[in-house]
């Protein structure tokens, strides 16, 4: 058998085995993704969806100011998220991976994620009576006597900003953790020999090396951050609008198909822009 | 009809309690039945008929198993019975202002108006011209309430709430939650402007914007049934805007702080209404449903149902309510109550588009 018979043979493998995979992309994201973008180049007149090419959905989002308010709240808000839950999560994950014995690191671990077991809607809730002017907090801020009044923090930005981060620390924890520990002790003892102090080799060594898991975290708080509708709605009181909310309100209220698409096309072009930005932290690749 | 008004209207008495939720989850609920029953019925029902205190004497008196599904608004009904097979289902459960629609498509069945108690319905609530069409009975109504104000009178004054105007006034700034379904909302701001919610038009669009504006500046939170309900019983807000006895009247054992009112300008009201479909291979049983759930009895187990409670649109369903359930319904008050109310606006194509833009608006304030 010669080398190209060989090769031929070895290339119809590999497609073969590709094949299952790409035949789910073709039918489950890139078909229905291509009838969204067509979708949201139409548009609803009255009760029925006019079939004709056209920006107008578009140019309304950034016309229309209730519309383009939901994408910036949308943005600001996980924006915050994302930077406070890194914030939080790597020193936990940096506690679990350097200060709790390997023999209680996986028991530390599962404690730290011990809230993913909850469904995601009833913890919303749980929030909302803990944050809520009779909840727990204000309570104990009041019964201490540090609060005169209750401070008002549910159906806020700060409450729906509370909740996400409560549920993207653990998940930011779990990708830091796992590159916290992948990290060679030799490097900070390299560090130390060439006079590094504590906080240099942090700054200079440790932080660059799990910065891969840092932004993979990051990136993926900010996917599903920008894409809740749950957490917003529930927390936020509606006091400001998400823009996933505007377009469970064009789905839900409006049946305006085309414009959800094209919001939506949009929500996925954000997410486009934090993958460019994270990019060169997020290759696969095995040390 | 337009979907929007279908969606709204169920989602809010769709999630009038927590427990619906988990009454959902489960979709398609069959009731406990009698082990050997010897036949089934299928309805299509909104939460409140998965009470198994209702069901079950039905069950029981006629040897029937009667297969619950709940959906969450019309245009969702429409599309389950469009994937279904002609005589899949038996009874539909349906908003009263949707029955039409219902009838247009060829759903339900005439009834023989003699087979219903309609002399002992509510006049304001037979909605003839919603239920019949040419004559002809196809629906009935079997439970009504009110989009109104909800409030704690332990925390506030309740002669207050007997003025609409409240909800856009200063004196309770913050402490007022609005329920989020524009249509009741912006049929309370129209009362609110001395307008019948028949009588809404375009021109109005600008003095119910401005109301709808007020109304946000003193509100603390725009939330759905379960998130406004929570806030009213934990006491982070002391008053509801759009609430009423479906929001205070299930949780008034727990929470006899919690009360509801109908102001002096009016509510806004709605319906529900109960057919038997028109491909049932089981007419008879069907209609024998129907007869169940407006009887006395029935109407009085679905008022105070664990999904919502409301008021039975039987007049003599009192008989079998305990005056503790009477009066966290208003029983005895319905005559006025009736009179004070307007069933939500149904606006045009068009002009619910300027609703929907003027509370996507206020929402972003």
């Amino acid at each position: 058998m010669t080398a190209t018979t060989l090769e031929d043979a070895d290339r119809r493998k590999a497609w073969g085995f590709a094949a299952p995979a790409l035949l789910w992309t073709l039918a489950f994201f890139v078909v229905p993704f291509l009838f969204m973008a067509a979708m949201s180049l139409w548009k609803r007149e009255g009760r029925e969806i006019v079939r004709v090419w056209n920006l107008d959905n578009y140019l309304r989002v950034f016309s229309e100011s209730a519309l383009l308010q939901g994408l910036v709240n949308s943005l600001e808000i996980t924006v915050i998220v994302t930077v406070l839950s890194v914030l939080l999560a790597y020193p936990l994950a940096w506690i679990i991976a350097e200060r709790v014995p390997k023999g209680f690191q996986r028991m530390a671990l599962i404690l730290a994620i011990l809230p993913f077991w909850t469904s995601y809607v009833v913890r919303s809730y749980s929030w909302l009576l803990v944050l809520s002017k009779n909840g727990v907090i204000n309570q104990m801020l009041t019964g201490l006597g540090l609060i005169a009044e209750p401070l008002e923090i549910a159906s806020t930005r700060t409450a729906t900003v509370i909740g996400f981060v409560h549920f993207f620390v653990m998940l930011l924890t779990l990708t830091i953790y796992s590159n916290l520990i992948q990290l060679s002790p030799n490097y900070r003892r390299a560090a130390a020999d060439l006079g590094a102090n504590a906080f240099q080799t942090f700054w200079h060594v440790v932080l660059p090396l799990t910065l891969p898991g840092i932004m993979t975290g990051a990136f993926l708080t900010f996917v599903l951050c920008i894409g809740d509708y749950v957490t917003p709605q529930i927390l936020g009181g509606n006091n400001e609008l998400v823009l996933p909310q505007i377009i469970m309100l064009q789905l839900g209220r409006r049946a305006d198909f085309p414009m959800a698409a094209a919001l939506s096309i949009i929500l996925m072009l954000a997410v486009t822009a934090a993958y460019v930005l994270c990019a060169r932290w997020l290759k696969i690749e095995r040390a | 009809m337009m979907q929007s008004v279908h969606d709204g209207a169920h989602l809010r008495r769709f999630f009038s309690s927590v427990a619906a939720s988990a009454i959902v989850a489960a979709s398609l609920v069959s009731v406990p039945a009698p082990a050997f029953a010897t036949e089934e019925l299928n309805a299509l029902v909104w939460c409140d008929h998965t009470d198994p205190a209702l069901v079950e004497p039905f069950e029981k008196a006629n040897d029937v198993k009667v297969n619950l599904k709940v959906y969450e608004g019309t245009g969702a009904a429409l599309s389950i019975l469009d994937q279904s097979r002609p005589g899949d289902w038996d009874v539909l459960v349906i908003d009263g202002v949707d029955v039409h629609r219902a009838i247009d498509l060829d759903l339900l069945a005439e009834m023989p108006a003699d087979a219903l108690p309609t002399a002992d319905i509510f006049p304001e609530v037979r909605m003839e011209a919603n239920n019949m069409k040419d004559g002809k009975t196809y629906a009935v109504t079997e439970k009504f309430g009110y989009n109104t104000i909800s409030y704690d009178k332990s925390k506030v004054d309740p002669k207050d709430m007997q003025d609409l105007s409240v909800i856009w006034s200063d004196k309770y700034k913050g402490r007022i939650a609005l329920y989020d379904y524009y249509l009741p909302m912006i049929g309370l701001v129209g009362l609110g402007l001395g307008k019948k919610t028949a009588d809404l038009t375009e021109a109005d669009m600008p003095a119910i914007k401005e109301k709808l504006a007020a109304m946000r500046a003193v509100s603390k939170q725009v939330s759905d049934v379960v998130s406004s309900q929570t806030a009213l019983a934990t006491g982070e807000v002391d008053i509801l805007v759009g609430g009423g006895e479906w929001i205070t009247a299930v949780l008034s054992a727990d929470k006899p702080n919690l009360d509801w009112t109908i102001p002096e300008q009016g509510a806004v009201r709605w319906a529900q209404s109960i057919g038997v479909m028109k491909d049932s291979s089981k007419q008879d049983l069907a209609l024998k449903f129907v007869q169940y759930i407006v009887s006395p009895e029935g109407q009085a187990r679905l008022a105070t149902s664990s999904c919502y409670w409301a008021m039975p649109a039987n007049s003599k369903a009192g008989e079998h309510l305990t005056d503790q359930q009477k009066a966290a319904l208003r029983f005895n008050q319905q005559a006025e109550y009736l009179k004070k109310t307007q069933l939500y606006p149904i606006p045009s194509t068009e002009l619910d588009q300027q609703f929907q833009d003027a509370w996507t608006e206020m929402l972003q304030q």
